[in-house]
This record gives C-alpha cells, sequence and structure tokens, in this order.
C-alpha cells in the first residue's frame, strides 16, 4: 500500500490573519461568562461593595441614620473603651474557646465510639446529629425552658430529693455565658461526630492492622496513629465551628437576651443591639469591621495552608 | 474495622459494655431536649407547674398547639404562628429555587466551560459564604430600602439568594468536576450549545447534587433569623423570628407548653426533611464545610 | 484534494507550546494515526481539530473548506472518545439519534440510521438500555454507532480501545479495521500504543515534544525511521542500539562495536546500503540500530549457504513467548535482545552462534540521534 500523505510544504499561505471565530463561535464563548456575570456581580456589589461601605460608616459619625460627617477612628476608640464591648469580646473568647474544644472532643469521641462496629449504628448517628436540623432559636428556646431554674433540670433534680441541688446558670451574670456553651455544644457536636466519621471511614484499614501488628494497644492506635491522620478533619472542623461561634447571634437572642443585663453579650448581639435599636450607626459598623478582621484572622491562614497543601498535591 | 476489640476476653467483654453505655448516655443527651419539648406541648399548664420536665402528660392535650398555631401573641398581635409558618414557606421556596438554579449554572460554567481567571472569580464568591453577615447587614438595610424591597418577602428573597448562590455553586461545582469532560465534548461535536448540554446532558444526572443543594438551602434558610430580624416587616416575619417574639412577649402567665408547641412548629419542617433526607443533609453539611 | 490539512498549526498554553509548527495532510478514505509517548501533542492535535480546543496559529482544512475558527458542530466530524463519553441520562438509541436531532434531521430519517448503524456494529439487541447497563465493548461498540449515524467527513478516534482489555482491545482492533474497508471513511486516530499504530494505519505521525517526527506508511515508520525516538518507539520489544565506530572506506566500511573483556566485534557494512554521508563518519563513534528480528541462530545445515553476519553471544535470560524466543545477550557494553525460533535449545550461561542481517541494520549519529543509513 502507497501512502499519499506528505508533510505539506512550508510555502503555505502565511498566518490566520484572514480567518477570525465567527458569530456562533463567538456568543458560545461569551455564553458561559454571561451565566456567570449576574452571581459575581452580585457577590462584588453585596459582599466586597458591602464590606466596603460597612467601613466606611464605621468612620463616620452616624447614629440613627448613616451621616458622612468623617470622624477617623473616633468610633473604634470608642469602642475600645466601651465596657460592654470588652464583655462582648471576653465571652466570645470563652464561649467560643469552650464552644470548640467541647465539640471537637465529644464529636471526636463518639465518632470514634460508634466505629467499633456498633449495632444501630445509624440510628445513633441520626440522634446525634439531628440538632444540626433545627434553627438555633429553637435550640435557644428549648434550652431556656430546661434551664429555668424554677421548672427545669433544677427543679427536676430536687423533684427526685435532691433539695440542694442548684443549676441556675441562667440568671447568674457570671455563669450565664456557660449555658451558651451548653446548647451550642448540643446542637453543633454531632455535625462534628459526622465529620470525624466519615474521616475515620476514609483511612485505609491496614494501617489500622499494621499498628496493631506492631502490638499498639487500642487507644494508643487512635492517639498516635488515627488522629494524626485526621488533622485535616480537625482543621477545618475548627474553622467551622469557629466561625459558628464569631456569627453566634440568635442562639444568644433566644437563650439569654444577653443577660442578665449584657452579661452574655458576644460581638454579633452588641453589633445589631447598637446598629438596630440604640441608634449607633457609627460604633455598631466599628464593631462589624471588628468581627470581620476576626473571620479573617481565623480564614486567611487556612486559605493559605490549603492552596499550599493543594499545590504541593 | 475487623477486630478492633477481641470479644473473647472478659475485658474486652466489660469494654464493649462501656461503649454501648457511652453511646447510650449520649443519645439520652441529645434527645433530652426534643423529648422536653414534644411532653410539654402536650401538657395542660397545670401539670406542667406541678410535676417535672420528664412526667408523662396526664390530660395531653392539643390546646398549646392550637395557641401556638393560631391565637398565642408574637409582640402586638396575638395572630398565633400559622401566618408566620406560611410566610417562611414564601419566603424559602423562591429562595431555594432560584439560588439552586443559579448555582447549578454557575457550577456548569465554571467546570464544562473553563476560561481564564474562573476559579479566581468562583474563590471570590465563596469568601462571600464566611464573612460574618453583620458586616454587610446596615448596606444591604439601607440598599432593600432604595429597592423598595424593605420589609418585603421580596427582599428577604433576594438577600437569601444572594448569599445562598455561593453556596450552591460550591455544591454544584464540585459535583460536576466529576463529571467527564468528555461528555460535554461529545455534545458539542454533536451540534448541541451551552443551554441544551446543560438540559440535555448535565440535568439528567444533577438529582443527587440537586437533592443536597435544596435540602441544604432548605433548612438554611428556613431557620435564618439574622436577616429574617433585620429585613422583615411585621406581616412578613419568618417563623423563627415569629418563635423569638413569641416566646419574650410577657404578658399574663408565661404559658410554656405553648412555647414548646411553637418552637416544634418552628422545628418541624426541617425535623421532617432531615429524617427524611438525612443521607443527602450530611452530605450538604460535609460538602458545604470540609471543602469550603 | 485532502480530506484534512492542517497548516503550520502551533497551540500554546501560557509559556509552554504544546504543539510547534505541525503540518500534515490526508486524502479521503485514509487511516491516519497519530503516535507518540504521553504529552506529546497528539490529543492536543486532535482536539484542534475536533475544534475543542482554539490553535493560536496556524490553519485547518476539511474537505477544502478553512474550519480553523468554526464551532465543533459546524465542522462535520465525529469522535469517540476514550472514556466513550455516552450520555448516561439516554437509552442506547437517543445516544446514537442525539447528534441528528441536534442537526434537525426528520424522526423517520434518525430511526433509518440508528437501524442501519445498529445492524452494522451488532447492537440492535442493546437500543433501549442505558449506558450504564453495558459491558466495556458494548459502550465502545455504542459510541462508535454514534459517530457513525452521522456520517461526517471525517472521524476522530482518541485512544478508543485504551479501556478494554487485551483480548477485547485485539478484537475491536480487527473490527475496526474491517470498518475502514468496508465503509472507506476517513480515520484519525490517536493512540500510543504502537502496535494499533501498526496494525491499522495507512499513514503514521510520530509525534514528539509538539512535532511531528515522520509521517509515513506502517512500512517506511518501521524500516526507515528518521532518527532513534521513531526506531525505538515503534516495534516490541523494541530495537538495539548499539555503540559502535565506523572504519574503512566507500567499498569496504565496517563498524567495531568495543566489548570490554574481550575482543572487539568487527561488523562489516554492506556495500548496498552504502550512503555517501558515511564518508565523512570515519572515525566517529555511532548507534547501530538492529531489531531483535534481524537475528538469527546460526543453522549448520545451511553450512556455506547461510546468510547473515555469524557472531556469538553469551546468553543471559531466555524468555519464550510461544511463538518465538527472545533472548537477551550482552553484546559490545550493553545488551541487546533477539528474537530466535522456539526450537532453538538455549539454557542461560550457555553461548550461542547467531547471525545478523546488516542489510536491514540502520545507523544514526550519536550525538544528534538522526539516521545516517
Amino acid at each position: 500500500m502507497t501512502t499519499t500523505s506528505t508533510l505539506a510544504s512550508g510555502t503555505g499561505r502565511a498566518g490566520p490573519a484572514a480567518s477570525k471565530p465567527g458569530m456562533t463561535a463567538r456568543l458560545q464563548a461569551w455564553l458561559p461568562k454571561l451565566v456567570l456575570a449576574p452571581s459575581v456581580l452580585i457577590s462584588l456589589c453585596f459582599v466586597y461593595g458591602f464590606m466596603l461601605w460597612t467601613f466606611v460608616l464605621s468612620l463616620t459619625d452616624s447614629r440613627l441614620l448613616p451621616s458622612y460627617d468623617f470622624v477617623g477612628f473616633a468610633q473604634y476608640a470608642r469602642l475600645l473603651a466601651n465596657d460592654r464591648w470588652w464583655v462582648a469580646a471576653t465571652n466570645l473568647g470563652v464561649f467560643g474557646g469552650l464552644f470548640v474544644g467541647l465539640c471537637l472532643v465529644l464529636g471526636a469521641g463518639l465518632a470514634i465510639l460508634l466505629d467499633q462496629r456498633i449495632r444501630q449504628e445509624g440510628a445513633l448517628r441520626t440522634i446525634y446529629l439531628y440538632p444540626m436540623a433545627l434553627s438555633f432559636i429553637v435550640t435557644g428556646v428549648v434550652w431556656k425552658w430546661l434551664l429555668n431554674p424554677g421548672l427545669g433540670l433544677q427543679a427536676m433534680v430536687r423533684g427526685w430529693g435532691f433539695e440542694t441541688f442548684t443549676f441556675d446558670w441562667l440568671v447568674d451574670p457570671d455563669m450565664a455565658v456557660y449555658t451558651l456553651v451548653i446548647a451550642a455544644v448540643w446542637q453543633a457536636s454531632g455535625f462534628v461526630m459526622a465529620l470525624f466519621l466519615a474521616g475515620l471511614r476514609g483511612i485505609d484499614d491496614s494501617i489500622f492492622k499494621a499498628a496493631q501488628l506492631d502490638g499498639a494497644s487500642l487507644p494508643r492506635i487512635y492517639w498516635r496513629v488515627i488522629l494524626p491522620c485526621l488533622r485535616p478533619v480537625v482543621f477545618s472542623a475548627v474553622m467551622i465551628l469557629s466561625h459558628i461561634a464569631i456569627k453566634s447571634f440568635d442562639l444568644v437572642v433566644a437563650l439569654t437576651g444577653g443577660g442578665p443585663g449584657y452579661a452574655s453579650d458576644l460581638p454579633a448581639t452588641f453589633m445589631y443591639a447598637h446598629s438596630f435599636s440604640r441608634a449607633q450607626i457609627g460604633l455598631g459598623s466599628a464593631s462589624a469591621v471588628l468581627m470581620l478582621g476576626g473571620v479573617l484572622a481565623i480564614l486567611i491562614p487556612y486559605l493559605y495552608s490549603e492552596l499550599r497543601s493543594r499545590r504541593h498535591g | 474495622m475487623d477486630n478492633v476489640i477481641r470479644r473473647q476476653t472478659p475485658m474486652a467483654r466489660l469494654l464493649r459494655v462501656l461503649v454501648y453505655a457511652a453511646l447510650g448516655v449520649a443519645a439520652l443527651f441529645y434527645l433530652l431536649p426534643l423529648a422536653v419539648m414534644v411532653l410539654t406541648s402536650f401538657k395542660p399548664l397545670d401539670e406542667i407547674t406541678a410535676g417535672t420536665l420528664l412526667t408523662l402528660p396526664e390530660n395531653p392535650t392539643l390546646a398549646p398547639w392550637v395557641k401556638a398555631w393560631g391565637e398565642a401573641c408574637t409582640g402586638m398581635r396575638c395572630e398565633g404562628m400559622g401566618g408566620y409558618f406560611w410566610n417562611s414557606f414564601a419566603i424559602v421556596i423562591p429562595a431555594v429555587a432560584i439560588s439552586t438554579l443559579l448555582g447549578a449554572l454557575n457550577g456548569y460554567a465554571l467546570t464544562k466551560w473553563r476560561f481564564k481567571g474562573a476559579e479566581l472569580l468562583f474563590a471570590l464568591m465563596l469568601f462571600g459564604c464566611f464573612i460574618p453577615f453583620q458586616v454587610i447587614l446596615l448596606p444591604m438595610a439601607q440598599t432593600l430600602g432604595w429597592l423598595g424591597l424593605s420589609s418585603s418577602r421580596a427582599g428577604l428573597i433576594l438577600v437569601h439568594v444572594i448569599f445562598g448562590v455561593a453556596f450552591t455553586t460550591l455544591f454544584f461545582r464540585n459535583f460536576y468536576v466529576s463529571i467527564p469532560d468528555e461528555l460535554v465534548s461529545a455534545a458539542k461535536l454533536d451540534g448541541a450549545g451551552f443551554f441544551r448540554i446543560f438540559r440535555r446532558i448535565l440535568l439528567p444526572v444533577s438529582t443527587p447534587i440537586i437533592v443536597v443543594s435544596v435540602i441544604w438551602q432548605f433548612t438554611q434558610i428556613w431557620n435564618d433569623f439574622l436577616f429574617g430580624v433585620a429585613f422583615s416587616g411585621h406581616d412578613t416575619q419568618p417563623v423563627t423570628v415569629a418563635l423569638n417574639n413569641l416566646v419574650n412577649t410577657s404578658t399574663g402567665v408565661k404559658e410554656y407548653n405553648v412555647d414548646m408547641a411553637a418552637a416544634m412548629i418552628a422545628a418541624l419542617p426541617t425535623l421532617v426533611v432531615y429524617v427524611l433526607a438525612g443521607k443527602y443533609f450530611v452530605r450538604g453539611l460535609t460538602a458545604g464545610s470540609v471543602k469550603g | 484534494m485532502s480530506a484534512l490539512e492542517i497548516q503550520h498549526v502551533c497551540k500554546d498554553f501560557g509559556s509552554t507550546q504544546v504543539l510547534k509548527d505541525v503540518s500534515l495532510a490526508i486524502d479521503s478514505g485514509e487511516f491516519l494515526i497519530l503516535v507518540g509517548p504521553s504529552g506529546c501533542g497528539k490529543s492536543t492535535l486532535m482536539n484542534a481539530i475536533a475544534g475543542l480546543e482554539p490553535v493560536t496559529s496556524g490553519e485547518i482544512h476539511i474537505g477544502g473548506e478553512e474550519i480553523t475558527w468554526r464551532t465543533p458542530a459546524e465542522r462535520d466530524i465525529a469522535m469517540v472518545f476514550q472514556s466513550y463519553a455516552l450520555y448516561p441520562s439516554m437509552t442506547v438509541r437517543q445516544n446514537i439519534a442525539f447528534g441528528l436531532e441536534m442537526r434537525k434531521v426528520p424522526k423517520a430519517e434518525r430511526e433509518a440510521a440508528v437501524e442501519r448503524v445498529a445492524d452494522l456494529l451488532q447492537i440492535s439487541n442493546l437500543l433501549e438500555r442505558k449506558p450504564s447497563q453495558l459491558s466495556g465493548g458494548q459502550r465502545q461498540r455504542v459510541a462508535m454507532g454514534r459517530a457513525l449515524a452521522r456520517e461526517p467527513q471525517i472521524y476522530l478516534f482518541d485512544e478508543p480501545l485504551s479501556n478494554l482489555d487485551a483480548k477485547l482491545r485485539v478484537e475491536m482492533r480487527t473490527e475496526i479495521k474491517k470498518l475502514h474497508q468496508r465503509l472507506g471513511t476517513t480515520i484519525v486516530y490517536v493512540t500510543h500504543d504502537q502496535i494499533e499504530a501498526m496494525t491499522l494505519a495507512d499513514c503514521i505521525a510520530v509525534m514528539r515534544d509538539g512535532r511531528i517526527l515522520q509521517l509515513g506508511s506502517p512500512d517506511e515508520i518501521y524500516n526507515d525511521p528518521v532518527d532513534i525516538f521513531v526506531a525505538g518507539f515503534m516495534g516490541s520489544p523494541s530495537m538495539n542500539f548499539i555503540a559502535a565506530t565506523l572504519e574503512g572506506e566507500a567499498g569496504d566500511y565496517r563498524l567495531r562495536v568495543a566489548t570490554p573483556g574481550a575482543d572487539d566485534l568487527v561488523l562489516p557494512w554492506p556495500i548496498s546500503r552504502e550512503t555517501d554521508a558515511l564518508a565523512d563518519q570515519v572515525g566517529r563513534s555511532l548507534v547501530l540500530g538492529l531489531r531483535p528480528e534481524h537475528f538469527t541462530e546460526e543453522d549448520a545445515r545451511l553450512g556455506e549457504r547461510a546468510e547473515g553476519t555469524p557472531l556469538a553471544a553469551t546468553v543471559s535470560v531466555a524468555e519464550p513467548t510461544g511463538a518465538d524466543i527472545l533472548l537477551r545477550l550482552p553484546l559490545g557494553e550493553g545488551e541487546i535482545t533477539a528474537r530466535v525460533d522456539p526450537h532453538c535449545r538455549v539454557t542461560p550461561g550457555e553461548r550461542i552462534a547467531l547471525r545478523v542481517d546488516m542489510r536491514r541494520a540502520v545507523l544514526f549519529d550519536a550525538a544528534s540521534e538522526r539516521r545516517l543509513a
């Protein structure tokens, strides 16, 4: 068989100058961008634009209505001199730290226990996770009822004969913030359990068997071999939980209302109260900007490490 | 994992019992609030003050539910939760539908028609998931006013779509990435265009991710309180805001049974979704978090 | 007029050049195979022909018309993908008819086309199934059916057999060849499998680093490779490359193969294969290329009539394949492979007498790796 194919000679017409994409081709190339455009524009205006706007407001003396008389960083100075803000910020530290820590411990513990070939695992998982489907308002309302000293858990335990049992954190200014921790852990720890369980199921069985053959005891295997493998899970759980903690607003409103007094205020409720009910828009904006700063302080290292690990395969 | 605990030895058996005990106690911890909520909602008021949290109702009654639905006071008005319950649906359904559709189209355009800068645009949008919404509340309130959407359902729908679309885009993007590009190439060669490929090739295989996205958006928007309380009017409040008002309205005797019934009303739709489609719910949670 | 003509096509991804001034042309009814190692640009070239990726510069013509900037749909081509790319939500029938439907072919004609193709490929019994209910080989047939239904000017096959198991791959290879012979279609076919390339092609383009190294018939590519890469890429086991020095003068060239710890091996270069270029190469080190089948074991019965240059070596490994035996033998500074008759009884460590057919040997420049003779 002979072939008539040849390497085309180098004397052909030069360059593609004459030809350009046709109408259809150009439209096809633009359609995906057109489809994305609304969402991108929305996010540019409503996320980035509004962030900037709020920052601008925080530099003004706005009170009931936004004004644009700039006062520099005076609102930030006021904020940092504001006792209530410091209560809210400290509360966030306490609440956030305990909430994240307890959720991790409880979630990881339940996941490890559930991973022991448990009968009824599906049912248990459903029970642990259902609170995540509820609104924080519902959670707040229910726990407010449970923690009500007169009729709730305290009354129940006293009814069993422990007359001196006291559990009145809800009305104790020093302890109210811990009721937020209880309710929030109740709601979110099941979710952390689900994350850890998915992580555990993703670990190669043979790692486990190899560790057993090396003679490690069960707790040691989990502590030394399995949990280090779950570092990414811990990392993203911490991310999400801290994010929930900083945004926590509805739970406070429903459970403690920020009280007694403002003992259980969080930055989110502080911001809302000053912006919408106390006619302190400038101050409220400044607190919102600081909240954003807090989120970024967590988010940026996370994104950085994500990107870096992805680049390194 | 096989043979994690060797059942032969008594020690192992004891351990096993302990494991089950710990899991059982945990289950009680998670179930207690729900049990109390349900029990209380069926008790007459005098039984509540006489008994304790967990005593079973002696004369179960639906009266608290009826009152919570139709008569209880939420702030100034005393029309119950019913109207707000439907309000929530009127907000949630369009918001879920629009954000899911937009997310699907975005995910499709981002993965199957990649262009320069697409990843950057996506990262830009994704960031919108993470900001504390306090930072956009004030400008949003003012913008809704300019648009004539203050205190309207349409305004709330708009807000939920704006801040939901990043999540739905994330879901669909991650799903479509796993669908081979060659399918789209084949359809292009067959002569199908952008929308036709979406409708005929990708949409028919997207059912699982549509379910995930719908469930996620449904629970998020149904459970929202911040946007509801900030942007709704008296007539357009979602059910969470109404519940909070109902519980905090202090006129006369505190009716805990009505409070609990109202909480149940607010919780039931998402609980039902969770029980019916728990698998997809979990997938949404993990997709929206591990990846995001 | 060429069915497909590619002129000076370049393609850049950012700063990397994936296609570097590629030009080729094939006639209607020809079977062109693009072959090369992964990353050589063969799939990119295929995608450029299909219109799935725009080229950076250059022109593509199909049936004499310039189509460089047309959308894939406007090019009158069909493609069979490596992963088959069957639409998962459609039945086999809908899959095959989809392209016709998009081109607004009337329903009756579509049905007729589906039946014709299903008959041709013997998949009539599968028409109502979904792709997920098909085996790998059946999916492969459906993917081809989808392309055939459209009756385009050119068919593109992108490694269509690489997802099949070995036995099925050979069957389908034969089937594709039969289809091509029966229908006389123009086919561009990408593969990294050199056996597929040899068996199917009218014409092979060997690619490397975004360039076409050699374009020619399977016979030309196999027996007249332009450089060491092409020579080594085609053929299995691959060609033996032996470092050698050219000696002598026109009419009496010899290749000296230095062997550590033994006498040098001297192989006379056949007069019939002399070229003018060899005169400048005397005294320089070259690379001698010999395919495994260029060796035969010495047959004592032939005696004086035996052809080829005799040489002897110690067998290090013997690998019987059934049809023949592959011997590994130290030669020069390396080791070579020789393909000998299965009746040849040798054991490792034994010394064996071989003859090598120098008339089929090839010579390369050691530095440029280009062919000298």
